[in-house]
């Protein structure tokens, strides 16, 4: 099962009809969190929003995510240990205010923490060749040593 | 040494990544009495029995939106009376961070780990007025925008 995310906040259809043309294509199962988007989508389960806990737990189940190169759902796959391929929003298309997952997606792909694909042709080829996207290595569950110590003396001074 | 008194914090994050960054965060505040606020309530039995409040995610949206939000988060602040404000994003976090700084709390913001090549909006703003702001990227620091590590 691959698991499909948008986030909350924003429409993000670009994505979710690539995902839908592929699975109609490739008939793989899918399933996908669509958000506030206007498309509906033929060929693979969705819903519109699913609750945090739930979503975690799709994550978790999932062979792999792809979803928008939102900060949560990166963090959720890196604390999971789940493969993920982003397809960064575009703030010309409309899909966020500013071109930040463009950014983000560059530096966590080059750290080798994610799949980047830049639009959705790329998407359509990484989907195929999902078997072969591995997990970027699991991360623990809290932030940097030195985070935590800097905000902990800020906080007990 | 002295051990630390015990500190009263609100620790805010809109859902979404802003919160999945605020929990990555928690063991420097376990020791304190900490409440959160955040923007959906489906995040409540995670954080229990710590209370959670919320408030709609007035995200750069209608005037009275944020009227209403900034109503909301000052009766949080009256009723929790925070020693310290820590936020994680977004825009009610920055709303948090100016009215707990009214209300005699200090405060940090921690701008997103998703803002690699210029501080966020609120970040920004933030950075004005928090006692500490800090970019979780080394080639974002400046001034007062601090470097102390990442989420991850």
């Amino acid at each position: 099962m691959i698991f499909v995310t948008v986030g909350t906040q924003l429409a993000f259809d670009r994505l979710i009809a690539a995902v839908d043309g592929w699975a109609a294509r490739s008939g793989a199962e899918v399933f996908a969190q669509t958000g506030p988007g206007a498309y509906v989508p033929q060929h693979v389960e969705h819903r519109a929003f699913v609750a945090p806990a739930e979503c975690r737990e799709r994550m978790l189940a999932a062979d792999a995510i792809v979803a928008h190169a939102g900060m949560g759902t990166i963090l959720g796959a890196l604390e999971l240990g789940r493969p993920l391929l982003v397809l960064p929003r575009l703030a010309v298309l409309g899909e966020h205010r500013n071109d930040h997952q463009v950014a983000t997606a560059r530096r966590f792909g080059e750290l080798g923490r994610v799949t980047v694909a830049a639009d959705e042709r790329e998407l359509v080829v990484r989907l195929d060749e999902l078997d072969a996207l591995g997990a970027a290595g699991r991360i623990g569950p809290y932030a940097s040593e030195r985070l935590l110590a800097a905000l902990s003396s800020f906080i007990d001074a | 040494m002295a051990r630390a008194r015990s500190r009263t914090l609100l620790a805010v994050a809109s859902s979404g990544g802003h919160w999945v960054q605020l929990r990555r965060l928690v063991p420097a505040f376990a020791t304190h009495e900490v409440a959160y606020l955040t923007t959906d309530a489906g995040h409540r039995a995670e954080v229990a029995p710590a209370r959670l409040h919320t408030v709609r995610d007035g995200n750069r949206s209608s005037k009275a939106a944020l009227v209403a939000s900034a109503l909301k988060i000052a009766w949080v602040i009256a009723r929790e009376r925070p020693d310290v404000v820590l936020s994680t994003g977004a825009a009610p976090g920055y709303l948090a961070l100016r009215l707990g700084k009214l209300a005699g709390a200090r405060t940090v913001w921690v701008d997103s780990v998703a803002n690699v090549e210029e501080l966020s909006l609120s970040g920004r703003l933030a950075s004005a007025r928090a006692d500490l702001c800090l970019t979780q990227w080394p080639h974002l620091a400046a001034g007062r925008v601090h470097y102390e590590g990442a989420v991850l």
